[in-house]
């Protein structure tokens, strides 16, 4: 068992967990953030992504002792009290979702793909940046739909601040 | 058509909770003094279980039982059911194989289960899963159609001799002979339809609770028919009575299909949490999806066509091999015939048909319904050989597709089905516009000229929906009727509730359902909540599955809110002292029509609950329910065409453009039913490119996780152009005909025909990988 210290999304936490658990574990089970979902277990399907100091990260990767210390953000923690972020409003408005089971794993890896590339995004890019995010109900035409939406809003947004 | 009432585009309902993370799926709740099971799965395909010892299992940190498949079948927990008989040609039932929840003696597929560990945590679950020793005794293994039925193969079932579980035909063996002998010309094709796996994202998964005091349980388990699920664990597997069983499907994450069915997990977690006396959770993880979700498609067929000197069709004649994996799942024995070869006679006038099917058990993972179910496997078969025809002919395929279109409704075709309305014209000229067609043969030019190979690819669909009439599927075999079951409560303050039997896993119920309801009564769809998904609250229901939650359960809806209106508009009519025949509803009052009385919905919701001054004999009230059984199926039809690039020197396929030209009747909101035909065309461009579920000739499957199982990438496909035309359903009140698979069936033909279009050899095999596209180009060279 190890002492783990977390920041998650604002707050700190910390837990005791044994050193076999992963991230998405604690999340979910112990934390209560079952937002973040498990599709694989191998890494493929992204739907357990979030963010860890900034950057998406699958959480079924990462051994919680490796995360210790750091900075998380979860689908919980992306909107602003009742505002939806940009791209959870945009995953709305294009119908972007259907079960929702990959939602938040694409949500969160669609933010980041948007603050790597500046905004300046096309199909074809976002289609090669959501490789390692699988859904099975979309189609992905609607979800690349909502990222280059999402990606003209957070630009606006950006402006403004 | 209101702000949101029906044909308005309303973003869902559903969504702030999963864009927010806070949706509910199995796997999300917990309960109090919760453990968990963990499988132990058999490592053979094939294998005698001579012992099982769980002493070391016992010993370890936190196991709190271990369960074995002697015990289940001591307990007198009842077999895994089948429950649509099929009769062979020689009139004998189906054979049937016994399938126990855990088995006690023989395992027949990779993956089966043989024991339960109960654990405190997971982890402590799965080590001690790790620590049950199995003795096994392996037994040689018929992994595909072929070894099961070749002579000598190891039998897998005693009841069923040479693994064969039904030989069935349908349609005139005579009169096709007949036609085929006076043919002008004669086109036949083999062709294999590749075995694919579900892969709905969220896995299945079960958590149990058992209330001694009460003697009653509690059920969250991940399914597309709750109340199927209660009546099948209580019917048949006796594991708890129906009264005392609540089966609830909260948010699920995707079907497919592959929730339909009763699985062994849930069952065993049932059972095993009265054993215990604690809840049982049991989530599975991707491999064991790939390895027990039932799987889907597995057939090889030889189909042969006769034309006459006009290229008229004149007969049809299938012979197919369905793989039924180990044991028969719940509704697998309807999927390859009922389903399928009903549907053989596509768009066309094709006056002599007759297919005969033969299920094959193999040391495989049981195969059922997934998305289309029987009817992709008929389209792709049919319009694969259509195509074939047109290049043998040498005359443009939508011309010999358009020369044999049924254009008079009703038609009867030779293999059951009565195909009510439609125009086949209509959505191929739609779909030939959107892609230029015309334009094909300069792009092919100019390609060519670009040392690229370019190819154009039609598939003209038809499927029956809307399932299905009770007494029609009950005459064919099924042991369930398919009505759907509504309730509409009326609030004393005019809020509305739907109870429905139908279930959402993606498909947006919540908005659409509500839609329909605030345009019969001109409120906000956010004045109106819908319920399912719980066998305590909902009385009863079928489930969602074969595209039926529209054309089945809306009805159902539109039926019980008929009967309330009815009631409601008595009361108006009581209070504003008018004839109840003069009552109007608009923007939520009840007018009197030419008049400017009026009372609002709400007024009389509370006035019927007040019940102070009702009509004389009234009850009081504003409930009421229905159900509902359709008079026949629905027949969605469309045309897609799909253009290609193939690359000479990889076998790559590239997009260059994708037409979905759909007829789905009438169209509650066009945003959520486009949203389906896209996920659908992805499954069926993975079909034609991507998936396949391989077994090596032990029966190990090769392709059990995502490394290893190609699923459709947001780069592997292009996005697609859709058309809607419309000819409204006759048979139910809003005229619609679903669109939940029409995409899955349609598609896979067009990627294929666009593929050997472009490379000019018609020997192309799904998944239609690189590595086969180079194969085939060289082979034709």
């Amino acid at each position: 068992m190890s002492a783990i210290k977390l920041t998650v999304n604002g707050k700190s936490v910390s837990a005791d967990a044994e050193d076999r658990t992963l991230l998405v574990h604690l999340l979910r089970d112990q934390l209560g953030l079952t937002g973040t979902h498990v599709g694989c277990d191998t890494s493929q399907c992204g739907a357990c992504t979030v963010h860890i100091d900034g950057r998406a990260v699958k959480s079924c990767t990462v051994l919680v002792g490796q995360a210790n210390g750091s900075k998380i953000t979860t689908i919980e923690g992306l909107s602003r009290g009742d505002e939806l972020h940009p791209m959870q409003a945009a995953f709305r408005d294009n119908h972007g979702l259907q079960c929702g089971y990959c939602t938040p794993g694409m949500i969160m890896s669609a933010v980041d793909m948007v603050h790597r590339h500046g905004g300046k995004l096309d199909e074809a890019t976002v289609r090669q940046e959501l490789e390692g995010n699988i859904c099975r109900c979309t189609g992905y035409h609607n979800i690349v739909k909502s990222v280059l939406d999402a990606a003209g809003r957070m630009k606006v947004a950006n402006a403004a601040e | 058509m209101g702000v949101e009432g029906i044909g308005a585009r309303v973003t869902r309902k559903e969504d702030k909770r999963f864009v927010t993370g806070k949706g509910k799926y199995v796997d999300d709740v917990r309960v109090h003094g919760m453990t968990y099971a963990h499988f132990v799965r058999s490592p053979h395909a094939h294998a005698k279980v001579k012992g099982i010892d769980i002493s070391e299992a016992m010993k370890k940190t936190g196991v709190v039982a271990v369960l074995t498949g002697k015990e289940i079948v001591e307990d007198k927990i009842g077999n895994l059911i089948c429950g649509w008989m099929i009769h062979s040609k020689d009139g004998s039932p189906m054979k049937m194989g016994a399938w126990p929840a855990m088995a006690p003696e023989t395992v027949r597929f990779v993956g089966q289960a043989v024991a339960v560990v109960i654990g405190e945590t997971r982890n402590q679950a799965r080590d001690g899963a790790d620590a049950v020793i199995v003795d096994y005794e392996e037994l040689p293994a018929a992994a595909s159609i072929k070894a099961a039925i070749a002579p000598g193969a190891p039998q897998l079932h005693p009841e069923a001799p040479g693994n064969v579980v039904y030989d069935w035909a349908i349609g005139d063996e005579k009169a096709t002979s007949d036609a085929f002998a006076k043919a002008a010309h004669k086109v036949s094709f083999e062709l294999t339809n590749n075995r694919l796996v579900p892969n709905a994202m969220e896995p299945r998964a079960a958590i149990a609770e058992y209330d001694e005091a009460e003697e009653h349980f509690t059920l969250h388990t991940t399914s597309q028919n709750p109340h199927v699920a209660r009546l099948v664990l209580s019917a048949f597997y006796g594991v708890a009575q129906e009264h005392k069983l609540r089966v609830i499907a909260p948010d699920v994450g995707g079907g497919f299909g592959s929730k339909i069915f009763i699985y062994p997990e849930e069952m065993v977690a049932l059972w095993a949490s009265k054993k215990v006396n604690r809840p049982v959770k049991w989530t599975s993880d991707r491999t064991e999806a790939f390895l027990t979700d039932a799987h889907g498609r597995d057939h090889v067929s030889k189909a042969e066509m006769a034309f006459d000197a006009n290229h008229k069709m004149l007969g049809l004649r299938v012979k197919t091999h369905a793989n039924f994996g180990a044991y028969m799942s719940l509704f697998s024995s309807s999927v390859p015939t009922y389903l399928y070869a009903t549907l053989l006679s596509g768009q066309y006038n094709i006056p002599a048909i007759y297919a005969e099917v033969m299920g094959v058990y193999t040391n495989t993972t049981p195969v059922d319904a997934y998305r289309g179910a029987g009817r992709p496997e008929a389209s792709y078969l049919l319009e694969r050989l259509i195509e074939t025809a047109a290049r043998q002919f040498k005359i443009d395929p939508a011309e010999l597709r358009r020369k044999n279109f049924i254009t008079s409704f009703p038609h009867q075709t030779p293999v059951i089905m009565a195909y009510d309305t439609g125009d086949f014209n209509a959505s191929l000229d739609a779909a030939l516009k959107e892609i230029d067609y015309a334009g094909f043969p300069a792009r092919k030019a100019k390609a060519k000229s670009e040392g690229k190979l370019r190819g154009i690819g039609l598939s003209c669909y038809i499927e029956a929906c809307g399932i299905a009439p009770s007494k029609a599927v009950g005459s064919l075999g099924a042991g369930v009727g398919l009505w759907e079951s509504a309730e509409v409560r009326v609030n004393p303050v005019g809020t509305i509730e739907i109870l429905t039997g139908s279930h959402s896993h993606g498909q947006g119920h919540e908005t659409t359902f509500a839609q329909v309801v605030a345009d019969r009564l001109g409120i906000s769809i956010n004045q109106v909540s819908i319920v399912h998904g719980d066998t305590d609250k909902v009385q009863f229901g079928m489930g969602t599955y074969g595209s039926r939650s529209g054309a089945v359960g809306i009805s159902a809806i539109v039926k019980a809110m008929e009967k309330m209106e009815a009631k409601a508009k008595k009361i108006a009519a009581h209070h504003l002292e008018a004839s109840e025949q003069d009552i109007v509803i608009e923007n939520g009052e009840f007018k009197v029509t030419g008049t400017d009385k009026a009372m609002a919905l709400a007024n009389v919701a509370l006035s019927a609950y007040t019940a102070h001054n009702l009509p004389d004999g009234m009850e009081p009230g504003l409930k009421e329910s229905a159900f509902y059984d359709p008079s026949n199926f629905t027949f969605p039809a469309g045309s897609y065409i799909c253009e290609v690039e193939v690359d000479a020197g990889t076998g790559k396929t590239t997009f260059i453009n994708f037409v979905a030209a759909d007829d789905f009747g009438r169209l509650i909101n066009p945003m959520i039913v486009e949203g389906q035909v896209h996920g659908g065309i992805a499954q069926g461009i993975g079909q034609a490119l991507l998936e396949g579920a391989v077994y090596d000739d032990s029966g190990q499957l090769v392709t059990a996780s995502y490394m290893d199982y190609a699923m459709p990438r947001a780069d592997d496909l292009p996005s697609f152009k859709l058309q809607h035309t419309t000819t409204l359903c006759p048979g139910n009140p809003l005229g619609i005909k679903g669109c939940g698979e029409a995409g899955a069936i349609g598609s896979s033909a067009a990627v294929i025909n666009a593929i050997t279009d472009a490379i000019g050899n018609n020997k192309l095999e799904m998944p239609a990988t690189p590595d086969r596209v180079w194969h085939a180009i060289q082979a034709r060279a």
